[in-house]
């Protein structure tokens, strides 16, 4: 592209996009070939797709790869971004046809073995990928991925698994791929447009090392540079065939000591966007006075619940579960705590998803007093309740809110008892030792009304920490599954959900509206439901 | 001299050996899984977790695994983090920075420091006195953070006058982080001279250079400073060593990616590789710099001899 740096920023976009053949509108007035800061952390995973489940990584891969399929911003939909089409008849054999002509960022070409083989590599055991488990559904994952005998603590190691490739995945030819899954599963198609489902090329297989230090991806950006601990520079990838083609250059994702002074730099315009602000802008509503109309907010995919320990009595006592959940005012709570950033639940399906029923919850989620003090009378429990929280992610104000709630309501001595550091609490979540009922979150791996049940509330589910079971539920869950369209199946989902509503597997307290900043250079910077910058939406005045 | 500090690197080793074991120890061995919460509200997968404690040999009693890591520390290495960075490429790229921070807040608490200690304790009970009394004081009541936040919040965002935060760490950029850093220990140095200053001011040595005509320049800027120095040197030298393992504040408040930062950053996403070699880097530094006070105390005293 030394050509176009030659000619005027308008003419070199009307070269591109006319090169590319897109009817795409040029933005008038925007700066088409400016640079843009972000905040970012330092990532703690070596930078390959598979193997990076926390934000700072996926930051920069996000823009960095494109799966099969996107979600788009407004509305958190699945839609075919690198597949032409994902085909099935019935639920379990998904047959992929990928888009042809689009390149890496080496110049080699995607092709259905770049994400078969990319596929194969993360779920394979001995590669040791954070993000393994998201194959669990492929055929012949067992195989590639056997479980360790004695758990991942024992001083067993695993068995060396005996083939390196999951039966499930059939290159057919360079533009298509077929899937076999284990079970008929049948929002599977909207499973995908996670990060780990990435296509990685040739490169990656040659040679790890210098793909971590130097990442090859085929999305909208390439990799330019990284200073470790200072910041990782990406600049637009002009060849890009996707539709997202970004309206700014380079994109610097800089890596901040703190929030705070992220913020500080954000106020004074030298940092473009940060998506979450730090809790001392939050406080009293003080970045609308720092930041007025580059305040940037919507609501986003995560729900606060609490969660009971079904292990542990008297939690296991459904009146008592009701009594808690009718006690506890969500609307007052939203209010003064969190300044309306939050929105009461009334079920366990997040608003934003695709065929999301209001009121599923029903009374068991509405603050009522009479009703909340006849269900604990019924419960025939007087002791006292117990709620557990870390207190490290700002969760200590609303924890407290809530058993004063529950306190006031029911007449019982209800506490709250903190707990330092996420991965302390979460290790007593995962080891079955809680004491008292306790703090959970979920934010969606992808946009499914499945994704807020299967994961949390099936029997022996991999984040049914609680071990909350119900036969009636896990029938329909699987009947969803074998779903033989997506419609019937949000259909089969709901009535799942009311199938476990009275049982109140976990309270559902509210959803999040997430506020973000940008600087006065971007004219506009849009939150995506996913708690991130929509690259795509950036303009630069 | 020679066997001197011979005998103090000698006495160095079990020091070493002591603190790097509590520092890994302290690390490793607390209880609680380091791989717990790695992958968000999701566990992580067991092949990760099994090959990560394989990685850093967790599986071996606590004291097998510390020789290990000892084993490596001697060859060198500092070993890899979970991320597959080298650990003794962070300490390389961060230590430069943070000891450009340091040497920028040594300055400025020397400078200002001994000077305003200097005019204090020569002017007993005057204005100026006071004016330094007081303002010390106020210095010394307010924590780091706060002097942090509120030179960024004023001059920063509100005037403009500076950035808030470091762009690039050169050496004007870390003046503003310097000071803040300094503000502290600058008014103890200033107390501390100012009362060797007026002690020293009726010595005899100074009474008979006075009594000998020399002009109170020199008397005071060779023979009372001199000899006054001594204890505000072991000050700047110990406080060095603070400043580069305690700028964890300022850095954070400034952006400024040194060692301070990645020692926090390492504690909170559970990087322990990177946590212990930090530490175990920052103990050295630690009894270099003790070691180079004293050998400055006879420099300064002729009488004070180490054989």
């Amino acid at each position: 592209m030394s050509r176009a740096r030659l000619v005027p920023a308008a003419l070199a976009v009307a070269v591109v996009a006319a090169g590319c053949g897109a009817a795409q509108e040029t933005p008038s007035g925007s700066n088409t070939d400016a640079g843009i800061t972000i905040f970012n952390t330092e990532p703690e995973n070596p930078l390959v797709p598979g193997n990076t489940t926390e934000v700072g990584g996926s930051r920069v891969l996000d823009a960095m790869f494109t799966g099969l399929v996107e979600y788009r911003a407004e509305d958190a939909q699945p839609v075919n971004a690198m597949a032409e089409s994902i085909e099935t008849t019935d639920s379990k054999v998904f047959t992929v046809k990928i888009k042809p002509g689009w390149t890496f960022h080496d110049g080699t070409p995607v092709t259905a073995k770049s994400f078969v083989d990319a596929w194969n590599w993360t779920a394979y055991g001995p590669n040791a990928t954070q993000g393994a488990s998201f194959f669990s559904q492929i055929e012949g994952f067992d195989e590639v991925h056997p479980d360790d005998p004695d758990g991942a603590d024992g001083p067993q190691q695993a068995p060396t698994p005996a083939v390196k490739e999951m039966s499930g995945l059939k290159v057919d030819n360079d533009n298509q791929f077929t899937i076999t899954l284990s079970e008929p599963f049948s929002v599977f198609p909207v499973t995908i447009g996670y990060e780990v489902f990435a296509p990685l090329p040739e490169a990656f297989f040659k040679d790890q090392k210098a793909f971590e230090a130097a990442p090859i991806g085929n999305g909208p950006f390439k990799f330019a540079s990284r200073a470790v601990g200072t910041d990782i520079k990406l600049t637009r990838y002009d060849d890009y065939k996707g539709d997202d083609k970004p309206k700014f250059k380079d994109l610097t994702l800089k890596v901040y000591q703190s929030r705070e002074s992220a913020y500080a730099d954000l106020v004074a315009n030298n940092l473009d966007f940060m998506e979450e602000l730090p809790p001392n802008a939050l406080a009293g509503k003080k970045y609308e006075t720092d930041l007025g109309d580059r305040v940037v907010q919507r609501e986003t995919l995560n729900m606060q619940t609490i969660a009971f320990p079904f292990y542990l009595p008297p939690y296991d006592n459904v009146e008592l579960r009701r009594a808690i959940s009718m006690a506890i005012n969500r609307e007052e709570i939203t209010q003064r705590i969190f300044e309306g950033t939050r929105k009461p639940a009334d079920g366990w399906v997040h608003p934003l998803m695709k065929g999301y029923k209001p009121g599923q919850c029903g009374d068991y989620c509405t603050f009522n007093e009479a009703k909340a003090k006849e269900a604990f009378a019924k419960s025939g429990y007087t002791g006292e309740i117990i709620l557990l929280s870390n207190t490290d992610g700002g969760h200590q104000e609303w924890a407290e809110a809530v058993a004063n709630s529950i306190k006031n309501t029911l007449g019982v001595e209800a506490r709250f008892v903190p707990s330092t550091s996420f991965g302390e609490f979460r290790q007593k979540v995962n080891a079955h030792e809680m004491t008292g009922m306790y703090r959970a979150g979920w934010i969606a791996d992808y946009p499914s009304i499945e994704n807020w049940l299967t994961p949390l509330y099936r029997t022996g589910a991999s984040s049914n920490d609680g071990l909350y079971s119900n036969p009636a539920f896990d029938a329909k869950l699987a009947e969803a599954n074998r779903a033989p369209s997506e419609e019937k199946a949000i259909e089969l989902y709901l009535e799942a959900e009311r199938i476990m509503a009275p049982d109140v597997p976990t309270i559902p307290l509210w959803t999040q509206y997430t506020i973000a900043g940008k600087s006065d250079r971007l004219k506009v910077a849009n939150l995506d439901p996913f708690r991130t910058l929509d690259l795509e939406s950036v303009e630069v005045a | 001299m020679g066997r001197y500090v011979l005998r103090r690197l000698l006495q160095m080793v079990p020091v070493f050996l002591g603190t790097t074991f509590l520092i890994y120890v302290m690390v490793w061995a607390v209880p609680g899984d380091p791989f717990e919460g790695k992958c968000g509200e999701r566990d992580c997968p067991e092949s990760y977790v099994s090959a990560m404690r394989e990685r850093f040999n967790l599986d071996d009693p606590l004291l097998v695994q510390y020789a290990k890591y000892l084993g490596n520390l001697l060859r060198g290495d500092f070993g890899l983090t979970s991320s597959g960075l080298q650990v003794s490429d962070r300490i390389a790229a961060t230590f430069p920075v943070t000891l450009k921070l340091a040497l920028v807040a040594l300055v400025v608490e020397a400078v200002i420091g001994i000077t305003a200690g200097v005019v204090s304790g020569l002017r007993n009970r005057g204005f100026l006195d006071s004016l330094v009394l007081v303002s010390t004081l106020f210095l010394i009541s307010i924590p780091v953070f706060v002097t942090g936040y509120v030179v960024q919040l004023v001059f920063g965002l509100q005037l403009g006058l500076i950035s808030p935060t470091v762009t690039s760490p050169t050496i004007g950029n870390l003046v503003v982080p310097g000071f803040v850093l300094a503000s502290l220990s600058m008014a103890y140095v200033a107390r501390l001279s100012r009362a060797s200053i007026s002690e020293n001011r009726r010595a005899d040595y100074v009474r008979t250079a006075l009594a000998k005509g020399l002009p109170p320049r020199r008397v005071v800027g060779v023979h009372l400073l001199r000899n006054s120095l001594i204890p505000v040197i072991t000050f700047l030298g110990t406080d060095l060593g603070a400043f580069l393992g305690g700028a964890i504040v300022t850095e954070g408040i400034f952006n400024v990616p040194g060692v301070g930062g990645l020692v926090f950053r390492s504690i909170l996403t559970k990087d322990g590789a990177m946590v212990t070699g930090v530490v175990t880097v920052l103990v050295l530094v630690y009894l270099l710099m003790t070691l180079l006070v004293d050998l400055l105390y006879a420099v300064l005293d002729p009488r004070i001899r180490y054989d």
